[in-house]
Protein backbone atom coordinates (compact mmCIF):
# COMPACT_ATOMS: atom_id res chain seq x y z
CA UNK A 1 0.00 0.00 0.00
CA UNK A 2 1.67 3.26 -0.66
CA UNK A 3 1.53 6.11 1.52
CA UNK A 4 1.76 9.60 0.77
CA UNK A 5 1.98 9.05 -2.59
CA UNK A 6 2.21 12.18 -4.61
CA UNK A 7 -0.01 12.69 -6.83
CA UNK A 8 0.68 12.68 -10.63
CA UNK A 9 0.75 16.19 -12.25
CA UNK A 10 1.65 15.08 -15.86
CA UNK A 11 -0.38 16.08 -18.87
CA UNK A 12 0.27 15.41 -22.30
CA UNK A 13 -0.29 18.02 -25.50
CA UNK A 14 -0.18 15.67 -28.36
CA UNK A 15 3.19 14.43 -28.24
CA UNK A 16 4.72 16.89 -26.12
CA UNK A 17 4.45 16.03 -21.48
CA UNK A 18 4.38 18.53 -19.39
CA UNK A 19 5.08 18.12 -15.65
CA UNK A 20 2.62 19.87 -14.77
CA UNK A 21 -0.48 22.09 -16.41
CA UNK A 22 0.42 25.52 -15.41
CA UNK A 23 1.19 27.78 -18.33
CA UNK A 24 1.96 31.23 -18.03
CA UNK A 25 -0.02 32.97 -20.45
CA UNK A 26 1.63 35.04 -23.63
CA UNK A 27 1.45 39.01 -21.89
CA UNK A 28 1.79 38.31 -18.71
CA UNK A 29 5.43 36.93 -17.85
CA UNK A 30 7.76 38.85 -20.65
CA UNK A 31 9.87 35.98 -21.51
CA UNK A 32 10.39 34.60 -18.35
CA UNK A 33 13.24 35.98 -16.61
CA UNK A 34 11.70 38.92 -15.12
CA UNK A 35 10.14 36.49 -12.90
CA UNK A 36 12.93 34.92 -11.79
CA UNK A 37 13.61 37.47 -8.80
CA UNK A 38 10.36 35.87 -7.40
CA UNK A 39 11.16 32.19 -7.68
CA UNK A 40 12.97 29.09 -10.12
CA UNK A 41 10.23 29.27 -13.14
CA UNK A 42 11.56 25.68 -13.92
CA UNK A 43 8.45 24.47 -11.57
CA UNK A 44 6.03 25.42 -14.57
CA UNK A 45 4.41 23.21 -16.93
CA UNK A 46 5.52 26.01 -19.93
CA UNK A 47 5.23 28.67 -20.82
CA UNK A 48 3.93 31.00 -23.28
CA UNK A 49 6.14 33.87 -24.25
CA UNK A 50 5.43 37.77 -24.96
CA UNK A 51 3.48 37.60 -28.38
CA UNK A 52 5.72 38.68 -30.92
CA UNK A 53 5.75 40.29 -34.63
CA UNK A 54 8.00 40.27 -37.72
CA UNK A 55 9.10 43.72 -37.35
CA UNK A 56 9.79 45.14 -33.67
CA UNK A 57 6.43 47.16 -32.30
CA UNK A 58 5.84 50.19 -29.93
CA UNK A 59 2.62 49.10 -29.03
CA UNK A 60 -0.01 51.40 -28.30
CA UNK A 61 0.39 54.99 -26.11
CA UNK A 62 -0.03 55.05 -22.05
CA UNK A 63 -1.98 54.46 -19.71
CA UNK A 64 -2.38 50.81 -21.53
CA UNK A 65 -4.10 49.48 -18.08
CA UNK A 66 -7.48 50.04 -16.53
CA UNK A 67 -9.06 48.76 -13.39
CA UNK A 68 -12.10 46.77 -13.53
CA UNK A 69 -14.26 44.70 -10.95
CA UNK A 70 -12.50 41.43 -10.94
CA UNK A 71 -10.20 41.85 -13.60
CA UNK A 72 -8.29 44.47 -15.35
CA UNK A 73 -8.25 46.24 -19.36
CA UNK A 74 -4.82 46.31 -21.46
CA UNK A 75 -4.01 47.56 -24.41
CA UNK A 76 -0.84 47.36 -24.74
CA UNK A 77 -0.99 46.83 -28.68
CA UNK A 78 1.64 43.78 -29.25
CA UNK A 79 4.53 45.58 -28.33
CA UNK A 80 8.06 43.30 -28.46
CA UNK A 81 10.97 43.90 -30.07
CA UNK A 82 10.48 41.74 -33.21
CA UNK A 83 10.88 37.96 -33.89
CA UNK A 84 14.69 38.37 -34.95
CA UNK A 85 15.58 40.01 -31.74
CA UNK A 86 13.07 37.40 -29.74
CA UNK A 87 15.35 35.16 -31.23
CA UNK A 88 18.64 36.25 -30.88
CA UNK A 89 18.26 37.69 -27.33
CA UNK A 90 15.34 36.86 -25.87
CA UNK A 91 15.29 33.09 -26.04
CA UNK A 92 19.02 32.99 -24.93
CA UNK A 93 17.98 34.71 -21.82
CA UNK A 94 14.72 32.57 -21.66
CA UNK A 95 16.82 29.62 -21.90
CA UNK A 96 19.74 30.28 -19.17
CA UNK A 97 17.16 30.51 -16.17
CA UNK A 98 14.81 28.24 -17.79
CA UNK A 99 14.84 24.20 -19.64
CA UNK A 100 11.31 23.53 -19.79
CA UNK A 101 8.90 23.91 -23.02
CA UNK A 102 8.49 26.74 -24.44
CA UNK A 103 5.58 27.84 -26.43
CA UNK A 104 5.74 30.81 -28.91
CA UNK A 105 3.36 32.73 -29.01
CA UNK A 106 2.85 34.67 -32.67
CA UNK A 107 1.17 37.41 -34.09
CA UNK A 108 0.80 38.97 -37.22
CA UNK A 109 -1.10 41.43 -39.34
CA UNK A 110 -0.78 38.99 -42.69
CA UNK A 111 -0.75 35.76 -43.69
CA UNK A 112 3.15 36.57 -44.98
CA UNK A 113 4.06 37.86 -41.67
CA UNK A 114 2.19 35.07 -39.74
CA UNK A 115 4.12 32.52 -41.90
CA UNK A 116 7.83 34.51 -41.77
CA UNK A 117 7.68 34.68 -38.37
CA UNK A 118 6.75 31.22 -37.86
CA UNK A 119 9.32 29.81 -40.49
CA UNK A 120 11.69 31.72 -38.02
CA UNK A 121 11.11 30.28 -34.70
CA UNK A 122 10.61 27.07 -36.12
CA UNK A 123 12.93 24.12 -35.11
CA UNK A 124 14.07 26.74 -32.42
CA UNK A 125 15.64 24.72 -28.88
CA UNK A 126 12.74 24.39 -26.34
CA UNK A 127 10.23 25.77 -28.54
CA UNK A 128 7.34 22.91 -28.42
CA UNK A 129 4.50 25.04 -29.90
CA UNK A 130 3.56 27.62 -32.02
CA UNK A 131 0.70 30.03 -30.40
CA UNK A 132 -0.91 31.65 -33.03
CA UNK A 133 -2.34 35.25 -31.72
CA UNK A 134 -5.50 35.69 -34.39
CA UNK A 135 -6.86 38.21 -32.75
CA UNK A 136 -4.84 41.06 -34.36
CA UNK A 137 -6.88 43.17 -37.63
CA UNK A 138 -6.10 41.51 -41.03
CA UNK A 139 -4.37 44.61 -42.94
CA UNK A 140 -5.42 43.15 -46.35
CA UNK A 141 -8.88 42.26 -44.93
CA UNK A 142 -10.33 44.94 -44.04
CA UNK A 143 -9.46 45.66 -40.47
CA UNK A 144 -11.10 42.54 -39.33
CA UNK A 145 -9.66 40.38 -37.39
CA UNK A 146 -8.27 37.13 -38.17
CA UNK A 147 -9.82 34.92 -35.71
CA UNK A 148 -13.51 36.15 -36.60
CA UNK A 149 -13.56 34.04 -39.38
CA UNK A 150 -13.46 30.75 -40.21
CA UNK A 151 -12.43 31.27 -43.64
CA UNK A 152 -9.16 33.33 -42.16
CA UNK A 153 -7.93 30.67 -39.63
CA UNK A 154 -8.38 28.02 -41.68
CA UNK A 155 -6.34 29.89 -44.26
CA UNK A 156 -3.68 31.36 -41.49
CA UNK A 157 -3.46 27.76 -40.22
CA UNK A 158 -2.80 25.83 -43.60
CA UNK A 159 -0.28 28.87 -44.53
CA UNK A 160 1.39 28.16 -41.35
CA UNK A 161 1.92 24.35 -41.45
CA UNK A 162 3.00 24.67 -44.96
CA UNK A 163 6.34 26.35 -43.40
CA UNK A 164 6.86 25.28 -39.81
CA UNK A 165 7.19 21.59 -38.50
CA UNK A 166 6.44 22.96 -34.68
CA UNK A 167 2.86 21.77 -33.35
CA UNK A 168 1.01 24.57 -34.15
CA UNK A 169 -1.81 26.14 -31.73
CA UNK A 170 -4.45 28.30 -32.40
CA UNK A 171 -5.14 30.66 -29.63
CA UNK A 172 -9.22 32.05 -30.36
CA UNK A 173 -10.75 35.34 -29.74
CA UNK A 174 -13.95 35.05 -27.50
CA UNK A 175 -15.30 38.15 -29.48
CA UNK A 176 -17.16 36.16 -32.05
CA UNK A 177 -20.55 34.54 -32.33
CA UNK A 178 -19.79 30.65 -32.52
CA UNK A 179 -15.84 30.20 -31.44
CA UNK A 180 -17.08 26.37 -32.20
CA UNK A 181 -17.10 26.86 -35.70
CA UNK A 182 -14.04 28.87 -35.59
CA UNK A 183 -12.25 25.95 -33.56
CA UNK A 184 -13.86 23.36 -36.21
CA UNK A 185 -12.30 25.34 -39.09
CA UNK A 186 -9.20 25.68 -37.22
CA UNK A 187 -9.13 21.97 -36.72
CA UNK A 188 -9.92 20.83 -40.23
CA UNK A 189 -6.82 23.03 -41.48
CA UNK A 190 -4.01 21.31 -39.73
CA UNK A 191 -4.11 22.57 -36.12
CA UNK A 192 -2.45 20.90 -33.88
CA UNK A 193 -4.17 22.23 -30.84
CA UNK A 194 -6.35 24.91 -29.61
CA UNK A 195 -5.80 27.59 -27.08
CA UNK A 196 -8.72 29.76 -25.54
CA UNK A 197 -10.29 32.04 -24.73
CA UNK A 198 -8.13 35.52 -25.36
CA UNK A 199 -9.52 38.43 -23.72
CA UNK A 200 -12.41 39.95 -24.02
CA UNK A 201 -13.21 43.28 -25.82
CA UNK A 202 -13.76 45.72 -23.31
CA UNK A 203 -13.96 49.61 -22.06
CA UNK A 204 -13.85 52.23 -18.95
CA UNK A 205 -14.74 55.93 -18.82
CA UNK A 206 -12.97 57.59 -16.34
CA UNK A 207 -16.23 59.60 -15.17
CA UNK A 208 -14.09 62.81 -13.60
CA UNK A 209 -12.36 63.49 -16.74
CA UNK A 210 -14.92 62.54 -19.09
CA UNK A 211 -12.07 59.88 -21.01
CA UNK A 212 -11.38 56.46 -21.65
CA UNK A 213 -9.41 55.13 -19.08
CA UNK A 214 -6.66 53.54 -21.60
CA UNK A 215 -5.64 55.91 -24.59
CA UNK A 216 -6.43 53.20 -26.99
CA UNK A 217 -10.11 53.75 -26.04
CA UNK A 218 -11.14 49.97 -26.02
CA UNK A 219 -8.92 47.24 -24.57
CA UNK A 220 -8.69 43.20 -23.78
CA UNK A 221 -10.53 42.27 -20.53
CA UNK A 222 -9.16 39.77 -18.47
CA UNK A 223 -8.96 38.67 -14.99
CA UNK A 224 -11.58 36.69 -12.33
CA UNK A 225 -14.23 37.82 -13.84
CA UNK A 226 -14.13 36.03 -17.73
CA UNK A 227 -13.64 32.36 -15.65
CA UNK A 228 -17.36 31.74 -16.49
CA UNK A 229 -17.19 32.61 -19.80
CA UNK A 230 -13.76 31.20 -20.60
CA UNK A 231 -14.87 27.78 -18.97
CA UNK A 232 -18.01 28.10 -21.12
CA UNK A 233 -16.19 28.76 -24.46
CA UNK A 234 -13.94 25.72 -23.72
CA UNK A 235 -16.76 23.32 -22.70
CA UNK A 236 -18.33 23.83 -26.12
CA UNK A 237 -15.09 23.34 -28.16
CA UNK A 238 -13.80 20.55 -26.26
CA UNK A 239 -17.33 18.75 -27.61
CA UNK A 240 -16.70 19.11 -30.68
CA UNK A 241 -12.61 18.94 -31.18
CA UNK A 242 -10.56 16.43 -31.25
CA UNK A 243 -7.31 17.91 -30.98
CA UNK A 244 -6.04 19.10 -27.42
CA UNK A 245 -7.52 22.55 -26.12
CA UNK A 246 -5.65 24.50 -23.49
CA UNK A 247 -8.34 26.62 -21.39
CA UNK A 248 -7.04 30.31 -20.68
CA UNK A 249 -8.82 33.06 -18.60
CA UNK A 250 -9.23 34.11 -15.40
CA UNK A 251 -7.43 31.07 -13.60
CA UNK A 252 -6.41 31.84 -10.07
CA UNK A 253 -6.12 28.79 -7.97
CA UNK A 254 -5.97 24.98 -8.11
CA UNK A 255 -9.79 24.27 -7.79
CA UNK A 256 -9.97 26.43 -11.44
CA UNK A 257 -7.20 24.76 -13.35
CA UNK A 258 -9.15 21.32 -12.12
CA UNK A 259 -12.70 22.71 -13.05
CA UNK A 260 -11.01 24.15 -16.52
CA UNK A 261 -9.50 20.20 -17.34
CA UNK A 262 -13.10 19.07 -16.15
CA UNK A 263 -14.21 21.22 -18.88
CA UNK A 264 -12.14 19.63 -21.29
CA UNK A 265 -9.41 21.34 -21.51
CA UNK A 266 -5.48 19.19 -21.45
CA UNK A 267 -3.50 21.71 -19.33
CA UNK A 268 -4.23 25.45 -18.26
CA UNK A 269 -2.83 29.17 -18.94
CA UNK A 270 -2.81 31.52 -16.26
CA UNK A 271 -2.67 35.22 -17.33
CA UNK A 272 -3.76 38.46 -15.38
CA UNK A 273 -3.29 36.28 -12.26
CA UNK A 274 0.56 36.56 -12.71
CA UNK A 275 0.52 40.42 -12.94
CA UNK A 276 -1.50 40.66 -9.60
CA UNK A 277 0.86 37.80 -7.60
CA UNK A 278 3.91 37.55 -9.66
CA UNK A 279 3.72 33.99 -7.69
CA UNK A 280 0.68 32.73 -8.68
CA UNK A 281 1.48 29.48 -11.08
CA UNK A 282 3.84 28.24 -8.28
CA UNK A 283 1.37 28.83 -5.94
CA UNK A 284 -1.07 27.02 -7.60
CA UNK A 285 1.34 24.27 -8.33
CA UNK A 286 1.86 24.05 -5.26
CA UNK A 287 -1.80 23.89 -3.78
CA UNK A 288 -2.71 21.30 -6.98
CA UNK A 289 -1.65 17.63 -4.64
CA UNK A 290 -3.78 18.99 -1.53
CA UNK A 291 -7.03 20.18 -4.08
CA UNK A 292 -6.90 17.11 -6.16
CA UNK A 293 -6.24 14.64 -2.79
CA UNK A 294 -9.92 16.86 -1.80
CA UNK A 295 -11.51 16.00 -4.87
CA UNK A 296 -10.27 12.40 -4.34
CA UNK A 297 -8.18 12.95 -7.88
CA UNK A 298 -5.39 10.65 -8.60
CA UNK A 299 -4.23 11.93 -12.29
CA UNK A 300 -4.68 15.21 -14.24
CA UNK A 301 -5.49 13.52 -17.61
CA UNK A 302 -8.79 12.48 -18.39
CA UNK A 303 -10.83 15.00 -15.90
CA UNK A 304 -12.91 15.83 -18.63
CA UNK A 305 -16.75 15.23 -17.81
CA UNK A 306 -19.34 13.78 -19.99
CA UNK B 1 15.70 41.91 -6.05
CA UNK B 2 11.74 41.77 -5.75
CA UNK B 3 10.39 40.41 -2.78
CA UNK B 4 6.78 39.76 -2.34
CA UNK B 5 5.64 40.26 1.86
CA UNK B 6 3.06 41.24 4.23
CA UNK B 7 4.07 44.81 5.40
CA UNK B 8 2.09 45.80 8.88
CA UNK B 9 1.02 49.45 9.60
CA UNK B 10 2.99 50.96 12.32
CA UNK B 11 1.69 54.65 11.54
CA UNK B 12 -0.75 56.01 8.99
CA UNK B 13 -1.58 59.51 9.19
CA UNK B 14 -2.38 62.83 7.09
CA UNK B 15 0.05 65.50 6.68
CA UNK B 16 -2.57 67.84 5.15
CA UNK B 17 -6.06 67.29 3.72
CA UNK B 18 -4.59 65.43 0.35
CA UNK B 19 -1.13 64.07 1.53
CA UNK B 20 -0.77 60.80 3.37
CA UNK B 21 2.44 59.51 5.37
CA UNK B 22 2.62 55.72 5.90
CA UNK B 23 5.23 53.89 7.97
CA UNK B 24 5.28 49.83 7.34
CA UNK B 25 7.17 47.49 9.50
CA UNK B 26 8.77 44.38 7.08
CA UNK B 27 11.37 43.10 5.25
CA UNK B 28 13.42 45.90 3.08
CA UNK B 29 16.77 43.50 2.58
CA UNK B 30 16.43 43.85 -0.80
CA UNK B 31 15.91 48.08 -1.47
CA UNK B 32 19.35 48.96 -2.81
CA UNK B 33 18.77 52.60 -3.81
CA UNK B 34 16.52 55.08 -2.95
CA UNK B 35 13.55 56.09 -5.59
CA UNK B 36 12.57 52.28 -5.53
CA UNK B 37 9.07 51.73 -5.31
CA UNK B 38 6.48 49.66 -4.18
CA UNK B 39 3.41 47.87 -5.88
CA UNK B 40 0.75 47.64 -3.20
CA UNK B 41 -2.30 45.07 -3.27
CA UNK B 42 -5.41 47.21 -1.98
CA UNK B 43 -8.29 45.19 -0.41
CA UNK B 44 -10.91 45.15 -2.59
CA UNK B 45 -8.85 46.35 -5.83
CA UNK B 46 -7.65 44.18 -8.67
CA UNK B 47 -4.34 46.20 -9.64
CA UNK B 48 -1.78 47.02 -6.94
CA UNK B 49 -0.74 50.72 -6.78
CA UNK B 50 2.64 51.65 -7.27
CA UNK B 51 3.56 53.78 -4.46
CA UNK B 52 7.42 55.53 -3.97
CA UNK B 53 9.12 54.84 -1.52
CA UNK B 54 10.46 58.05 0.87
CA UNK B 55 12.68 56.71 2.89
CA UNK B 56 13.55 52.99 4.10
CA UNK B 57 15.53 51.88 7.01
CA UNK B 58 16.13 48.01 8.61
CA UNK B 59 12.87 46.89 8.65
CA UNK B 60 11.13 49.95 8.23
CA UNK B 61 9.76 51.94 5.15
CA UNK B 62 8.01 54.89 4.66
CA UNK B 63 5.32 56.01 1.84
CA UNK B 64 4.25 59.34 1.76
CA UNK B 65 1.21 59.29 -0.35
CA UNK B 66 -1.27 61.57 -2.07
CA UNK B 67 -5.24 60.21 -2.01
CA UNK B 68 -5.96 60.63 -5.78
CA UNK B 69 -8.41 57.79 -6.44
CA UNK B 70 -9.93 54.65 -4.58
CA UNK B 71 -7.17 52.89 -4.37
CA UNK B 72 -5.01 55.38 -2.34
CA UNK B 73 -8.22 56.52 -0.48
CA UNK B 74 -8.50 52.69 0.89
CA UNK B 75 -4.91 52.82 1.79
CA UNK B 76 -5.68 56.43 3.89
CA UNK B 77 -7.75 54.67 5.59
CA UNK B 78 -6.25 51.86 7.01
CA UNK B 79 -5.31 51.19 10.78
CA UNK B 80 -2.22 50.42 12.87
CA UNK B 81 -1.56 47.05 13.10
CA UNK B 82 -3.31 46.15 9.01
CA UNK B 83 -1.09 44.49 7.00
CA UNK B 84 -0.48 45.24 3.63
CA UNK B 85 0.85 42.80 1.00
CA UNK B 86 3.36 44.50 -0.97
CA UNK B 87 6.25 43.99 -3.64
CA UNK B 88 9.01 45.49 -2.69
CA UNK B 89 12.40 46.80 -4.29
CA UNK B 90 11.19 47.54 -7.63
CA UNK B 91 12.65 50.02 -9.93
CA UNK B 92 15.88 51.31 -10.38
CA UNK B 93 15.95 54.38 -8.00
CA UNK B 94 18.69 57.21 -7.95
CA UNK B 95 22.16 56.88 -9.24
CA UNK B 96 23.93 58.17 -6.31
CA UNK B 97 27.45 57.63 -7.61
CA UNK B 98 27.31 60.21 -9.60
CA UNK B 99 30.36 62.74 -10.22
CA UNK B 100 28.97 65.74 -8.12
CA UNK B 101 29.31 67.77 -4.55
CA UNK B 102 26.20 69.99 -4.89
CA UNK B 103 23.30 68.17 -6.25
CA UNK B 104 20.10 69.71 -6.64
CA UNK B 105 17.03 67.69 -5.52
CA UNK B 106 13.98 68.94 -6.63
CA UNK B 107 10.27 67.65 -5.88
CA UNK B 108 6.89 68.42 -7.28
CA UNK B 109 4.04 67.91 -4.90
CA UNK B 110 3.83 64.32 -3.85
CA UNK B 111 6.85 64.18 -6.15
CA UNK B 112 9.07 65.52 -3.31
CA UNK B 113 8.65 61.54 -1.29
CA UNK B 114 11.22 60.08 -3.08
CA UNK B 115 13.61 62.77 -2.42
CA UNK B 116 14.00 62.19 1.31
CA UNK B 117 15.61 59.06 1.37
CA UNK B 118 17.88 60.54 -1.47
CA UNK B 119 18.72 63.55 0.66
CA UNK B 120 20.40 61.38 3.16
CA UNK B 121 22.04 58.75 0.73
CA UNK B 122 23.54 61.82 -0.78
CA UNK B 123 24.86 63.47 2.78
CA UNK B 124 26.05 60.00 4.12
CA UNK B 125 28.31 59.96 0.91
CA UNK B 126 29.66 63.02 1.77
CA UNK B 127 28.19 65.42 -1.06
CA UNK B 128 25.99 68.33 0.38
CA UNK B 129 22.15 67.99 -1.53
CA UNK B 130 20.21 71.59 -1.94
CA UNK B 131 16.36 70.60 -1.86
CA UNK B 132 13.76 72.83 -3.47
CA UNK B 133 10.04 71.86 -2.95
CA UNK B 134 6.93 72.86 -5.39
CA UNK B 135 3.38 73.27 -4.69
CA UNK B 136 0.38 74.61 -6.16
CA UNK B 137 -0.61 76.10 -2.58
CA UNK B 138 0.26 76.52 0.65
CA UNK B 139 -2.26 73.84 1.73
CA UNK B 140 -0.57 71.34 -0.55
CA UNK B 141 3.04 72.15 1.13
CA UNK B 142 4.74 68.71 2.44
CA UNK B 143 8.22 67.65 4.02
CA UNK B 144 9.97 71.06 4.34
CA UNK B 145 10.25 70.36 7.64
CA UNK B 146 11.98 66.59 7.41
CA UNK B 147 14.51 67.88 5.21
CA UNK B 148 15.48 70.90 7.12
CA UNK B 149 15.83 68.80 10.41
CA UNK B 150 18.53 66.90 8.44
CA UNK B 151 20.40 70.33 8.04
CA UNK B 152 19.62 70.63 3.85
CA UNK B 153 19.10 73.81 2.63
CA UNK B 154 15.50 73.85 1.36
CA UNK B 155 13.88 76.41 -0.61
CA UNK B 156 9.41 76.05 -1.19
CA UNK B 157 7.97 77.54 -4.26
CA UNK B 158 3.85 77.63 -4.43
CA UNK B 159 1.93 78.60 -7.34
CA UNK B 160 -0.55 80.89 -5.66
CA UNK B 161 2.91 82.42 -3.88
CA UNK B 162 1.06 81.09 -0.40
CA UNK B 163 4.36 80.14 0.75
CA UNK B 164 7.49 80.75 -0.03
CA UNK B 165 9.01 81.67 -3.65
CA UNK B 166 6.07 82.24 -5.61
CA UNK B 167 6.13 80.22 -8.76
CA UNK B 168 7.79 76.86 -9.92
CA UNK B 169 11.12 75.16 -8.17
CA UNK B 170 12.86 77.01 -11.34
CA UNK B 171 11.61 80.37 -10.11
CA UNK B 172 13.72 79.10 -6.57
CA UNK B 173 16.77 77.84 -8.10
CA UNK B 174 18.58 81.32 -8.25
CA UNK B 175 17.96 82.13 -4.57
CA UNK B 176 20.21 79.04 -3.45
CA UNK B 177 23.01 79.49 -1.77
CA UNK B 178 25.29 78.02 -4.42
CA UNK B 179 25.12 76.75 -7.78
CA UNK B 180 23.86 73.01 -8.07
CA UNK B 181 26.15 70.80 -10.40
CA UNK B 182 23.56 67.82 -10.80
CA UNK B 183 19.77 67.46 -10.52
CA UNK B 184 17.57 65.36 -8.97
CA UNK B 185 13.62 65.54 -10.02
CA UNK B 186 10.53 64.13 -9.54
CA UNK B 187 7.46 65.46 -9.83
CA UNK B 188 4.79 66.56 -12.84
CA UNK B 189 6.39 66.00 -16.31
CA UNK B 190 6.25 69.81 -17.13
CA UNK B 191 8.22 70.41 -13.99
CA UNK B 192 10.47 67.97 -15.10
CA UNK B 193 10.48 68.77 -19.20
CA UNK B 194 11.30 72.57 -17.33
CA UNK B 195 14.32 71.10 -15.87
CA UNK B 196 15.90 68.74 -18.27
CA UNK B 197 15.73 71.17 -21.00
CA UNK B 198 16.42 74.27 -19.42
CA UNK B 199 19.02 73.68 -16.71
CA UNK B 200 22.59 73.10 -18.28
CA UNK B 201 23.85 70.42 -15.72
CA UNK B 202 22.81 66.72 -16.16
CA UNK B 203 20.45 65.39 -14.32
CA UNK B 204 17.88 62.64 -14.04
CA UNK B 205 13.99 62.82 -13.16
CA UNK B 206 11.77 59.74 -11.64
CA UNK B 207 8.56 59.07 -13.74
CA UNK B 208 5.14 57.91 -12.73
CA UNK B 209 2.65 55.85 -15.00
CA UNK B 210 -0.22 53.58 -14.68
CA UNK B 211 1.30 50.65 -14.26
CA UNK B 212 0.28 46.85 -14.69
CA UNK B 213 2.67 44.20 -12.71
CA UNK B 214 5.54 46.55 -11.33
CA UNK B 215 8.30 44.35 -12.57
CA UNK B 216 8.59 44.15 -15.95
CA UNK B 217 6.14 41.57 -17.25
CA UNK B 218 3.17 43.29 -18.91
CA UNK B 219 5.07 46.17 -20.45
CA UNK B 220 1.90 48.39 -19.55
CA UNK B 221 4.12 51.39 -18.53
CA UNK B 222 6.61 51.28 -21.16
CA UNK B 223 8.34 54.48 -22.76
CA UNK B 224 10.22 55.42 -25.56
CA UNK B 225 13.28 56.72 -25.14
CA UNK B 226 16.49 57.60 -27.02
CA UNK B 227 17.78 53.78 -25.94
CA UNK B 228 14.62 52.13 -27.35
CA UNK B 229 11.49 51.29 -25.33
CA UNK B 230 11.36 51.43 -21.42
CA UNK B 231 9.65 49.88 -18.68
CA UNK B 232 8.63 53.00 -16.43
CA UNK B 233 8.84 49.96 -13.67
CA UNK B 234 11.54 47.92 -14.52
CA UNK B 235 14.12 50.35 -16.12
CA UNK B 236 12.88 52.93 -14.35
CA UNK B 237 11.81 54.92 -12.70
CA UNK B 238 14.36 57.35 -13.26
CA UNK B 239 15.85 58.26 -16.07
CA UNK B 240 19.08 60.30 -17.09
CA UNK B 241 17.37 63.07 -19.15
CA UNK B 242 19.36 63.03 -22.27
CA UNK B 243 17.60 59.27 -22.40
CA UNK B 244 14.58 61.17 -22.56
CA UNK B 245 12.60 62.79 -25.40
CA UNK B 246 11.15 65.49 -24.63
CA UNK B 247 9.00 66.77 -27.57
Amino acid sequence: MEINRTPDLSVRLGDLSLRNPVIPASGCFGYGYVMTPFYDINCLGAISFKGTTLNPRFGNPLPRVAECEAGIINSVGLQNPGIDAVISDELPRMRAVYSGPIIANISGFSIDEYTECCRRIDGEKQVEIIELNVSCPNVHGGGMSFGTSCESVAEVVRAVKAVAKTPLYVKLSPNVTDIVSIARAAEEAGADGLCLINTLLGMRIDTRTRRPVVANTMGGFSGRAIFPVALRMVWQVCREVSIPVIGCGGVESAADVIEMMMAGASAVEVGTANIINPCACRDIIAELPAKMDELGINSLSDLKIK
Amino acid sequence: MNLQGKYKVIENRALNSRSMLMRLAGDTSVFSAPGQFVNVAVPGLTLRRPISVADYSDGELTLIYDIVGRGTKIMSEAREGFSFDLLTGLGNGFDTDVDSSHPLLLGGGVGCAPLLGLAKRLMEAGKHPAVVLGFNSSDRVIMPEMFRELGFETLVATVDGSVGVRGFVTDAIPLLSSAPDYFYACGPMPMLRALSTGLDIPGEVSLEARMGCGFGACVCCSLETTKGAKRICLEGPVFKKDELIWK
